[in-house]
């Protein structure tokens, strides 16, 4: 843990470094280009490619040195970086305070307060705003979907947030659960033929269901083991989706699942329909945007029911959870409940999330519920700042919507020539971005974190004083 | 009878690639207490280093000899293996000390996603097939209804090369003093920390150690199955690492037995049951071993201090 933000004068100031050691900077950078040559020497150096039944190499020498190159410039501006702080470290700045300060709203808790409006305000306008700025209905559908996929991540995120952020879990098969909720919706539709909305709570129950199954032998794990054995349980889940082809038609998915309908009228072209009952032209985006507001407005609710129970007792006892299970248990709250209701809860979501790609696909496979998946949910949350609401939204606008922002720049193509595609370094970036947020910012974008409970008067909490996760 | 035989033997050898990647989860796990997630992509990427020396030295070098040949690459591929597992180690772990407690699985899975990813943008995603290495069999015996009982020389070497190789390493940790330190770490890290032991410089070399042994069996794996992609860490690294569950997390001899046991498990369930679900038993049983005997075989069972 970093030293608490509050320094004093008193405290013997180290020595101070008068100049930048040019040499040893140079020296060290070399070094970690030698390694960087090391470790590229067959992966990058050699290419194989496969021609026929045979492989052979395709040397690519040139990329090697670039990335040498790179990895020494980098590393010689971190060296004079890190002189600079810590020559500014060294000698105090008269303004920082001696005493203890009286906490006073930070600056994000200032901007959460125009912030979160102005951000819901962008979410609930968004289809008029993006046809407004395109132009029409039709040429708004790549944004509208891209929309859909984000809200989809973030609701996802939101869910996860509940048991890792709240509850300190580390539930790496969050997966399952999302997957139970499309097969849920799936297998009822196409058997019996139910609607949508008879189906949304059915699978979020089947879900949540499904997350006390699972969550009930692994109460007395913690930390890793935990983490691990629900990884196990989302990979069974996934392989018998795909070997139980009687239920789950295999590997080939199931297919022609029907579409979700406004309340009861479909958005179809001919009578009856959405279109011809509002008196509206028929447009296949009427769906689309249709879509968008539920998936909003079922985000919002996981939103609003987190939000809500923080501030209950289970709430409470989450992040009590969290903080510590052995104080939690010696306080006489009953750890096996609240580790089940997380689960559960945290599950019935992704439940929710799961009927909602089903619907919107259409077509549910057990290839879109594999281990990746929910790493990326789980990267979502951990760079969001474990707990906190809002930093998990951003980073699922920046995770899932950056990269396609990126495929459209196109002078990015032509600087990487006119093959780049920015998805496809899109895991490599992910993968990059858990390890940095763990070195440099363990706690997340938003580190700070509103207390849930106050006592008479607001006081300083940083996200560095709180230790979490232990025990 | 036959057929048992021949699973066995299977068995046996598949067992003892397990082995070989479950003791880099076992001696990490031991000295700072994580689960080392990235091993099985490190595993993956020796693979690939294998494979690319393999071609080098056989088309371009023109080595004839295939048993040289593979003796050259599996120290290469140690090498530079072991050179990715202690930068890993400098990266990502070694800032984590002292951060919260899933901060370094955390970390570790974004080093999996980047390995994996790496070597897919790298060398593209298709499998990637061998050329031919060692085909012979011996015959031990005929079964009645004609079925042989064989005994591949890739078995063979495979056998004697992780016996080799185990034989070595259990030297290094019981008899010389880098063993002594590891075990010292191990027991009581700030303990050794103030007798002199260099504590950050013995937990990078067991993470070295470590990526040997996974290249060891990344490049028995190669020899075994003639083809790699670069998704193939994911399910070996989580079967090894029920292995060492089994065999009692922490405990190095139970690493080998936990790998031979689940090389055998899987070997009989596909031959016997059913092949499709060979991986939801592997999965099974690490969640089995995991919430009913989390110390294994031969762990100690873990005291909890407050």
């Amino acid at each position: 843990m970093t030293a608490p933000s509050i320094t004093t004068t008193s405290a013997k100031s180290p020595a101070v470094p008068t100049h930048f050691d040019v040499a040893a900077a140079v020296k060290d950078s070399a070094k970690a280009a030698l390694i960087t040559l090391g470790l590229s020497i067959p992966i990058l150096a050699y290419r194989t490619d496969q021609s026929g039944a045979d492989l052979f190499l395709t040397p690519r020498w040139g990329l090697v040195a670039i990335i040498c190159a790179i990895v020494f410039g980098l590393r010689l501006v971190l060296h004079a970086f890190m002189a600079t702080r810590s020559y500014r470290k060294a000698v105090p700045s008269p303004r920082q305070a001696t005493e203890a300060v009286h906490a006073e709203p930070s600056a994000y808790q200032k901007a959460s307060r125009f912030g979160i409006p102005f951000f819901l305000g962008i979410a609930l306008t968004f289809p008029i705003l993006i046809v407004l700025i395109q132009g029409g209905l039709n040429e708004s559908r790549y944004w509208v979907d891209l929309g859909i996929l984000i809200l989809t991540y973030v609701m996802l995120g939101w869910g996860l947030n509940i048991v890792v952020g709240l509850a300190g879990l580390l539930d790496l098969g969050y997966v399952a659960f999302y997957a139970v909720g499309a097969y849920s919706y799936a297998l009822l539709s196409t058997t019996f033929g139910l609607s949508f909305w008879i189906c949304l709570p059915l699978a979020g129950i089947l879900a949540a269901f499904w997350g006390m199954i699972l969550g009930f032998p692994v109460l007395r794990l913690r930390g890793d083991y935990l983490a691990i054995v629900t990884l196990a349980f989302g990979e069974i889940v996934r392989l018998v989706l795909i070997n139980w082809v009687d239920l789950t038609n295999g590997g080939a998915g199931i297919s022609s699942i029907p579409r979700a309908t406004f309340f009861g009228l479909p958005f179809t072209a001919g009578e009856g329909g959405f279109a011809s009952t509002f008196g509206l032209e028929f447009n296949s985006m009427h769906r689309m945007i249709f879509l968008y507001y539920l998936i909003l407005a079922l985000a919002l609710l996981t939103n609003f029911v987190t939000m809500r129970l923080r501030k209950l007792p289970v709430g409470r006892a989450w992040e009590a959870l969290r903080e510590d299970e052995i104080a939690c248990r010696s306080l006489g709250i009953n750890t096996t409940n609240t580790k089940l209701t997380a689960f559960a809860i945290g599950a019935m979501f992704g439940g929710f999330a799961g009927s909602f790609f089903a619907v919107r696909q259409g077509f549910v496979s057990p290839e879109s519920f594999n281990f990746l998946e929910s790493a990326i949910i789980l990267a979502i949350v951990v760079m969001g700042g474990m707990g906190s609401q809002v930093g998990v939204a951003i980073a699922a606008i920046v995770l899932v919507g950056g990269p396609e922002v990126l495929r459209n720049l196109t002078f990015l193509q032509s600087i990487f020539g006119a093959g780049f595609d920015p998805n496809e370094y899109r895991l490599l970036l992910f993968g990059v971005g858990m390890v940095a947020m763990m070195v440099w910012r363990p706690r997340g974008l938003i580190s700070e974190r509103e207390p849930s409970v106050i006592l008479k008067e607001r006081k300083a909490i940083s996200g560095s004083l709180v230790k979490e996760g232990h025990g | 009878m036959e057929i048992f035989v021949q699973q066995l033997i299977n068995g046996l050898t598949l067992g003892s690639i397990y082995g070989l990647i479950a003791i880099g989860y076992t001696m990490v796990f031991g000295i700072i207490g994580m689960v080392n997630f990235a091993h099985g992509d490190v595993f993956m990427l020796s693979a690939f280093i294998a494979l690319i020396f393999f071609l080098l030295l056989t088309t371009w070098l023109g080595i004839s000899s295939v048993v040289l040949a593979l003796f050259i690459v599996l120290i290469i591929a140690m090498v530079l293996t072991s050179l990715w597992g202690w930068t890993v180690e400098r990266i990502a772990y070694r800032p984590l000390r002292g951060s919260f407690r899933l901060a370094p699985l955390i970390s570790a899975i974004g080093v999996s996603i980047f390995l994996s990813n790496f070597v897919q943008v790298a060398q593209g995603a298709r499998n990637k097939p061998t050329p031919p290495m060692i085909g012979d069999v011996i015959v031990l015996f005929q079964g009645a209804s004609g079925y042989n009982v064989a005994l591949s020389y890739k078995q063979v070497i495979i056998m004697v090369t992780t016996a080799v190789l185990l034989t070595i390493f259990w030297y290094i940790v019981q008899k010389t003093s880098l063993g002594r330190a590891q075990r010292a770490c191990e027991q009581d890290r700030k303990m050794a920390a103030l007798l002199g032991i260099n504590v950050d410089r013995t937990i990078s070399l067991t993470f070295v150690i470590g990526a040997a042994l996974a290249a060891v069996a990344g490049t028995m794996y190669l020899l075994y199955y003639g083809v790699v992609s670069f998704s193939d860490g994911f399910v070996p690294g989580v079967k090894a690492f029920t292995a060492a569950v089994l065999g009692g997390i922490g405990s190095l001899p139970g690493a080998v037995l936990g790998g031979l046991i689940i090389g055998l498990i899987e070997t009989f369930w596909s031959a016997y049951f059913s092949i499709e679900y060979k991986d939801v038993a592997a999965f099974s049983i690490l969640a089995i071993v995991l919430i009913f005997m989390p110390s294994g075989i031969l762990g100690r069972p873990e005291v909890e201090k407050v």
